[in-house]
């Protein structure tokens, strides 16, 4: 209990005091899921979209293997980048195997399938008579998209925030492809990771804390944009 | 009377939905400037067949010419023409966004220029009573104001061709009314084509030129509102103008235009050329048929230039607003309309002996189908 209540009083004495490497480890865990997330949804959105609005052979199955998708072991993916960029791997020559991109990378694998799954699900939300309309009123098929995600825009920011909390909070992914490089790639989950193994769990449960804060300040910033 | 250049023409048009045939051989040419109702009861397939003029659907069998051109079956040509025309569809859907920015979507989508927009919007606004809404949220608005901006949205664009489907269903009489207006303003203007459909038929009468009357995906007959209500073509069409009289019967005798129908044994005759023996519906308007009192028929005191005097007895009485209907028997049904006010003078009620006459001109003879 003591432990609990030394880490509460770490947690805020850490981010009062701006302690450099804290603030270092959380901005580059923001940075990273922030872009990953922000990739994923560049491509989510209108892919979805697409695939919301055509029909096409083995739509059902894709959307199928997409939900399976949600469910994707955070600790495979980076298995798989890992395998895919090690320098043996077919895309090794990049070397980008232990870099922020490569857990960039990760985070996007892990993250475009509950993007796109969410973004046909909110789209699906939307009437068909409101598509309707938007094409009587002439608009293309690209026009027709970007109005129905204004329209389901509540579910799609959503899903864009679940996406987030799934970036943010991984830790086998950026362990494995990161490799918690101090200074480089290590990121607040790879740190709780290594303070917890060395015994310093005030350490850990403050960034812990930290990383819910940061977490918390994402989902006012959002709901705020939702209300507009 | 088919007018000389057409801006759409459907030709030999079929379309199911799996099983179901919705459209069957269907044809309809509309003329430029021209305001063209299609009437038809519900699941009729008059929101189908404006859905494939907007070319949302692509038809099963047919072709599809707008403005003299052939239209493809897809391809980017079909957003090009839609973009010529608009559709009110018949649940006002309105986007989650201002009133200002439902209507001036369609005109982005466009590429015109923002201050043409908004000179553009701001005059729709005006001319539909929404001045003052541009900030409010169109999901909050009440039906006939969204359905008012539904309008707007589609008037802006300043279509060649503006289809309506069932502009006034679900919505209360004054806002019917204020929607009613505003369709009749662009139809007098005369640059926009309009085809619209709907079910209320005194809306057909009043706004169209021409009317069609779909009836199980058939375009049963089309004419101007007079050849539609007073001469309908048959059975049904007669049924859904509102035709409450419709008596079976045989021509018996047949000279110089006027013509003795038998009805059961009855004689009535009826302005028409059909050849003796030929099988035909009598068709009487309930409102053409005046009620006269027994006695003060036989004394004479008035003479009557009707043809048709038929003995009858009142079976049953009902008020509608100012006006009574009347059941009464004359060897066979027929339904009158007279004022309440005539009704309670002449102490109409069930059992009264009265004679019904009507004109040789107020009937309508159509031919019986040899099928039925």
């Amino acid at each position: 209990m003591t432990e609990l209540w030394n880490s509460l009083t770490k947690a805020v004495d850490l981010i009062v005091s701006l302690d450099p490497q804290v603030i270092e480890i959380a901005g580059r865990s923001l940075r990273i899921s922030g872009t990953a997330c922000l990739l994923a949804a560049l491509i989510c959105l209108p892919l979805g979209g697409f695939i919301h609005f055509h029909q096409f052979p083995g739509k059902r199955a894709l959307i199928n293997i997409v939900q399976t998708l949600f469910f994707l072991p955070t600790v495979l993916v980076g298995l798989l980048v890992f395998v895919l960029f090690c320098r043996t791997g077919p895309l090794g020559f990049f070397g980008i195997l232990l870099t922020p991109t490569a857990m960039v990378i990760g985070q996007m694998i892990l993250v475009i399938p509950l993007l796109l799954g969410l973004t046909i699900s909110a789209l699906s939300g939307v009437s068909k008579e409101t598509v309707d309309t938007a094409t009587s009123l002439g608009a293309s098929g690209f026009q027709t998209i970007q109005l129905v995600l204004r329209e389901a825009k509540y579910a799609v920011l959503a899903a864009v925030i679940l996406g987030f909390g799934r970036a943010i909070s991984e830790v086998g992914c950026a362990m494995l492809v990161g490799g918690n490089i101090r200074g480089f790639t290590r990121i607040v989950t790879t740190s709780i990771t290594l303070e917890t193994a060395k015994g310093d769990f005030e350490l850990a449960i403050a960034l812990g804390i930290i990383l819910l804060s940061l977490a918390l300040i994402i989902s006012i910033a959002l709901n705020r944009l939702q209300q507009r | 009377m088919k007018p000389l250049s057409s801006i759409i023409e459907v030709t030999g048009l079929n379309h199911s939905y799996g099983e179901r045939k919705i459209l069957q051989d269907l044809n309809l040419s509309v003329g430029k400037g021209e305001v063209f109702a299609l009437i038809g009861p519900t699941g009729a397939g008059k929101t189908t067949l404006l859905r494939i003029i907007n070319l949302l659907e692509v038809p099963g069998v047919g072709e599809i010419y707008f403005d003299g051109k052939c239209i493809p079956r897809s391809g980017k040509q079909r957003l090009e023409i839609r973009r010529r025309m608009s559709f009110i569809h018949q649940k006002p859907q309105v986007f989650n966004l201002s009133v200002y920015d439902n209507v001036a979507c369609g005109l982005r989508w466009r590429g015109e220029a923002k201050s043409r927009i908004a000179e553009k919007v701001d005059h729709i606004l005006d001319t539909v009573g929404l001045e003052g809404y541009e900030n409010r949220n169109a999901r909050t608005l009440s039906g006939g104001e969204a359905q008012r901006v539904a309008l707007a949205r589609s008037l802006v664009l300043e279509p060649e061709v503006l289809l309506l489907d069932e502009p006034t269903a679900n919505l209360d009489p004054v806002s019917t009314d204020k929607i009613e207006r505003l369709i009749s303003d662009v139809a007098r203007q005369g640059n926009t084509t309009m085809i619209m459909a709907t079910h209320v038929m005194s809306q057909g009468q009043q706004l169209a030129d021409r009317i069609g009357v779909l009836l199980s995906g058939r375009l049963t007959q089309t004419g101007n509102a007079t050849d539609i209500f007073h001469s309908p073509q048959n059975e049904e069409v007669a049924h859904f103008v509102g035709m409450e009289n419709i008596i079976e019967g045989v021509i018996s005798e047949s000279s110089q235009g006027i013509v003795t129908v038998n009805i059961d044994g009855k004689p009535l005759q009826a302005v028409s050329n059909y050849p003796a023996g030929k099988r035909v519906y009598a068709c009487i308007r309930p409102e053409d048929i005046t009620l006269l009192i027994a006695d003060s028929y036989e004394q004479k005191a008035v003479r009557s230039s009707a043809r048709n005097a038929l003995q009858a007895r009142v079976s049953r009485v009902t008020t509608i607003g100012p006006l009574s209907r009347l059941e009464v028997d004359c060897g066979f049904r027929l339904v009158a309309l007279v004022t309440r006010l005539s009704a309670e003078e002449l102490d109409l009620q069930a059992g009264s002996e009265v004679y019904a006459t009507f004109k040789a001109t107020g009937v309508h003879i159509m031919e019986r189908e040899s099928s039925r």
